[in-house]
């Protein structure tokens, strides 16, 4: 749509005109601030955690489970050089698969989530599918971060209670 | 010809001045847009509503994503 926004504005004389292509997804999900009536609504972005531990296809499982000492219940997102979430290897696969690569247990192509979308859809879906976590990536695929499935609840519930209360 | 530019530049350029437009429909922008950004949808795009740019100025546009 913008190409051809700009590609119009010069037909209408203007001669300096730009086209952010990647547009508004690629705004927030970088986590910079927007405007609007929605600007107050926590999002998937907003609460995602990027500190998150990856590993390779190859990757064996007990060094993965070193790795992930600090948060052992966590989930392990398996990305490619260009961070792409090629699939997710659950806390209880790593624990019990010492020997394996994460290729051989992992999810393939698991569920994953803009960061734009908003808090209480992405809870109601985690909830409906049983999921523990949320991986967040941009619309190629690269990884964000992740968000569990009850630091999602916790704060979607705090945020309609806010408005309520407004 | 328009120029494609990233995140970086975007911030580069309102920095030193430019114009920012969203052209996606009123509603969306409503509810979400860029901080400082105005609003003209593709579809009302003329020499009418146009004439809430300045000229003088560059002016970036920016819908949703890549389509």
């Amino acid at each position: 749509m913008s190409p051809r926004a700009a590609w119009r504005l010069e037909s209408l004389g203007f001669t300096s005109v730009f086209d952010y292509a990647p547009g508004k997804l690629d705004w927030v999900s970088a986590g910079l601030p927007v405007e609007g009536t929605a600007a107050g609504i926590p999002n998937l972005g907003a609460v995602a955690r990027r500190d998150v531990q990856t590993c390779r296809l190859n990757d064996q499982l007990s060094d993965v489970k070193a790795r992930l000492a600090s948060d052992p219940t966590a989930p392990c997102p398996v990305v490619n050089d260009h961070r792409i979430v090629l699939g997710l290897v659950r806390s209880d696969a790593i624990k019990a698969n010492g020997a394996k690569t994460a290729e051989e247990v992992m999810i393939s192509g698991p569920v994953t989530f803009r960061p734009n979308v908003a808090l209480e859809e992405v809870d109601r879906y985690l909830t409906d599918h049983k999921i523990g976590y949320a991986v967040v990536t941009t619309p190629e695929g690269e990884l964000i971060g992740l968000a569990s499935a009850d630091q999602v609840h916790r704060l979607d519930a705090e945020s309609l209670a806010n408005r309520a209360s407004n | 010809m328009p120029t494609t530019i990233d995140r970086s530049r975007l911030r580069e350029m309102l920095q030193a001045g430019a114009q920012l437009l969203e052209v996606l429909p009123r509603r969306e922008y409503d509810e979400e847009h860029l901080p400082g950004a105005i609003s003209i949808p593709l579809r009302e795009l003329n020499r009418a509503t146009i004439s809430q740019l300045d000229r003088s100025r560059p002016v970036i546009v920016y819908c949703y994503d890549y389509q």
